[in-house]
């Protein structure tokens, strides 16, 4: 049998790089995939237990009504069939005939999905513009490169609840953040101070996570395009614009893929940190907080949360190319 | 590569067997719930209570479990924090489970678990005495004209004063505010609540609201009738006194801890907050305030103010399988010899009147006399089965109001509708 040529020889021609050819019995094969099935199929029963009946449960909840108080006995009795009810509830603020009212959960759709979005917008741009610094410091050789980069990911090791905590104490009225700018600013009292309050927390925490991931990324580019690049003249912007950041636009758009997603879903960090007040609070905190009053609105709003990520992530993949299965150097060849 | 086909198979039958799954599942909150089993049942029961923190339940399920060795109580405790204390007792509740026999449930949600048909009424053969209790807690304890638990617990808010500064306390709102002047000469804040956008400002609204001659709900405990001039008079208050700045700016972060702290580091000199405040503010080493500060009632229109009431009622599961023990239990925690081991013990407001005048107790916990008044003047915050909804629209328009966000009329306005839309 003659060999089957191997990926990896960098002279090998562009045909021979994808999978080998078919050799073998056909039956051996047949064989073969038998056996993948049976091994992945535990996992798959896993996923669709842990994953699938949630989803699909959720958005059978999401057609039914809330349970109804019964006039007569004063008990809650279950509400039956609801359509569309619980999705014109959120996205068109229908509370039974009126509009929904200030003070109300319906009321605070839009807003939250408003915060939301700042807090994505806001959060991970500034992570990448600070993680991309930071990858950048780190990927030169220095003295003390291994402990930076280890000491880099202590805030992101610390578990959100305490870190929230830690920001709550730093922005109370009488906390360090009034002592050291000398202010007497409300952080948790009015809008934007609360909002900078948490988008600033969240780049504490995240933006070693954005770096490592941007590093792994500048790790690949090899030294020889930098050398070439600088004996043909090149400054130091136009060889980070031309050469560094489309050779590490794979890592980046993942990155940026992954923290879109975590900030569209935040919870906990803006939940202890100042309670969903002041325009603080995000769907997924809306949820929680609807779950208290009725499980089935709250399956509408979810579902509905869910759909909005899922747009999302579907223009980071098709849109703007991001790929987490490709391996890094098919997805650079592609970049040329 | 797999043969796609196949697993695509697979996956469906996988699926097609989920969807068949949740069909089976069953719908949200049904009603009812075997009331009538087991109504002479005895055995063993289990008791579940948030947090012991001062060690006292345990002792008193010994002292129990001595005297009934057949029907032993065993204690489930839960975390400290009341949101998953409720969050806990819903999904037992809601699976049925007949183990949780007793739990002690916050006052503010004993109309929401009854009117899911988790607990069982105390009538018939169930029948409670509750004629030596304090009027205001059977109130929160009883949904639709039943008795659903047995107060245990209560608690009223009280007004802690600088009696250095102020030798005696105001008796009326206005009073108060003129007082804020000997605040201002002394450097320190002249008042304050918990105003933060979370329960304890709907405790600190309903409290100016009731003492102002409104109210919330009406009797039925489900028509809002907030939208009224008394509900404007009293919320009003607060939204002025906040503007003014005798409410101090950082007034609106301040839930129970933060204005405990600013009372006793002596940065205010009129403290609206619960009864525990008392003896940490004489034992804490870090007090400024220790023999310096007094209590007393909240001040009011004619009379004394009306407090927000808080504490706990002990209510037997609808789905328990010894329910006899489990009502002998409830008379067990009300007892006279159970309440003074809770009041010595655990600093808690005893739900017996009669407690409030013993003269040993009132030698060692001297606030016991005005937190009688408060409790005896006290309004319970609306006993709902919406309560989540109803507490939401207060505190979202009182936090809007106070801050000056919105007028304190537009605000009412905003909270009646949204209390009208919470029981839709």
């Amino acid at each position: 049998m003659s060999a089957t040529p191997e990926a990896g020889t960098g002279e090998a021609a562009p045909e021979q790089i994808t999978t080998p050819p078919r050799r073998g019995r056909p039956e051996l094969t047949a064989a073969r995939n038998r056996l993948g099935l049976y091994l992945i199929a535990p996992t798959i029963v896993v996923l669709l237990v842990v994953i699938g009946y949630p989803v699909v449960r959720a958005v059978i909840m999401s057609f039914q009504n809330d349970a109804g108080l019964d006039p007569q006995t004063g008990l809650f009795v279950s509400g039956g069939f609801a359509g569309f009810k619980n999705y014109t509830h959120w996205l068109l603020q229908r509370c039974g005939e009126v509009k929904c009212p200030p003070g109300t959960l319906g009321s605070q759709f839009w807003p939250a999905v408003s915060a939301t979005i700042f807090f994505t917008v806001a959060s991970v741009v500034i992570e990448v513009v600070l993680g991309m610094w930071m990858a950048l410091v780190m990927s030169r050789a220095f003295k003390g490169r291994g402990l930076l980069r280890a000491s880099v990911l202590v805030p992101w090791s610390i578990p959100t609840a305490v870190t929230a905590k830690l920001w709550f104490f730093i922005f109370a009225f009488a906390g360090i953040a009034n002592s050291l700018l000398h202010t007497k600013i409300l952080w948790t009292g009015s809008q934007w101070p609360a909002r900078f309050a948490v988008v600033v927390a969240d780049v504490w925490k995240t933006t070693p996570f954005i770096a490592l991931l941007i590093l792994a990324g500048l790790q690949i580019i090899p030294e020889e395009v930098y050398e070439a690049a600088k004996v043909d003249g090149a400054t130091k912007w136009q060889r980070f614009t031309r050469i560094t950041l489309p050779l590490v636009r794979p890592a980046l758009l993942v990155a940026v893929l992954f923290r879109t997603l975590d900030v569209l879903r935040i919870f906990d960090l803006p939940y202890i940190l100042t309670g969903g007040s002041n325009g603080t609070t995000t769907l997924s905190i809306l949820v929680v907080n609807q779950i208290r009053q009725g499980f089935n609105s709250a399956a509408a709003l979810s579902t509905i949360t869910f759909v909005f990520i899922f747009l999302v992530a579907f223009v980071f993949v098709k849109v703007l190319g991001a790929n987490v299965v490709k391996t890094q150097q098919s997805q650079q060849k592609g970049a040329r | 590569m797999i043969r796609g086909t196949r697993l695509l198979s697979v996956a469906a039958a996988l699926a097609v067997g989920t969807l068949l799954m949740a069909g089976c599942g069953g719908g949200g909150s049904s009603s009812g719930g075997g009331s009538n089993q087991g109504t002479t049942a005895r055995g063993p029961i289990t008791y579940v209570q948030g947090k012991d923190n001062t060690n006292t339940i345990r002792p008193l399920l010994d002292k129990w479990n001595a005297a009934h060795p057949d029907e032993k109580a065993t204690f489930k405790e839960q975390s400290e924090a009341a949101d998953q204390q409720h969050d806990d007792l819903v999904q037992h509740f809601q699976a049925k489970d007949p183990n949780y026999d007793v739990a002690s449930v916050d006052v503010i949600w004993t109309a929401e678990f009854a009117a899911k048909g988790w607990l069982q009424p105390l009538k018939d053969s169930f029948t409670l005495d509750t004629s030596k209790l304090l009027p205001a807690t059977v109130k929160t304890a009883t949904y639709n004209n039943t008795l659903y638990a047995a107060p245990v617990t209560s608690d009223g808010g009280m007004l802690y004063y600088r009696k250095d500064l102020v030798p005696t306390p105001p008796k009326t709102w206005d009073e108060m505010m003129s007082m804020c002047s000997i605040a201002k000469k002394h450097n320190m804040d002249c008042y304050a609540g918990q105003f933060f956008k979370y329960e304890g400002l709907t405790v600190n609204a309903a409290e100016a609201i009731n003492t102002a001659g409104g109210k919330i709900v009406g009797d039925d405990g489900k028509t809002p009738e907030v939208n009224t001039a008394e509900a404007a008079k009293g919320l009003g208050r607060l939204a002025d006194a906040y503007k003014s700045g005798n409410i101090p700016r950082q007034g609106i972060t301040y839930k129970e801890e933060e204005s405990r702290h600013a009372f006793e580091s002596g940065k205010l000199l009129f403290l609206r907050n619960w009864p525990y405040v008392y003896s940490l503010a004489t034992t804490d080493g870090d007090s400024k305030v220790k023999g310096k500060f007094a209590v007393a009632p909240l001040p009011g229109e004619t009379g004394p103010g009306a407090s927000s009431l808080g504490g706990h009622n002990a209510a037997m599961s609808a789905f328990s399988a010894h329910k006899a023990t489990a009502f002998d239990f409830l008379k067990f925690l009300e007892s006279e010899d159970t309440q003074r081991t809770l009041v010595t013990q655990a600093s808690n407001a005893s739900a017996l009147t009669a407690l409030y005048d013993d003269p040993e107790l009132v030698k060692k916990y001297p606030y016991l006399p005005v937190l009688k008044t408060s409790i005896l003047n006290a309004v319970p915050r609306p006993v709902t089965p919406f309560y989540p909804a109803v507490t939401k629209a207060v505190e979202d328009n009182a936090y809007a109001a106070i801050k000056g966000d919105k007028p304190v009329t537009e605000a009412l306005n905003d909270m009646q509708n949204a209390i009208k839309a919470a029981a839709s």
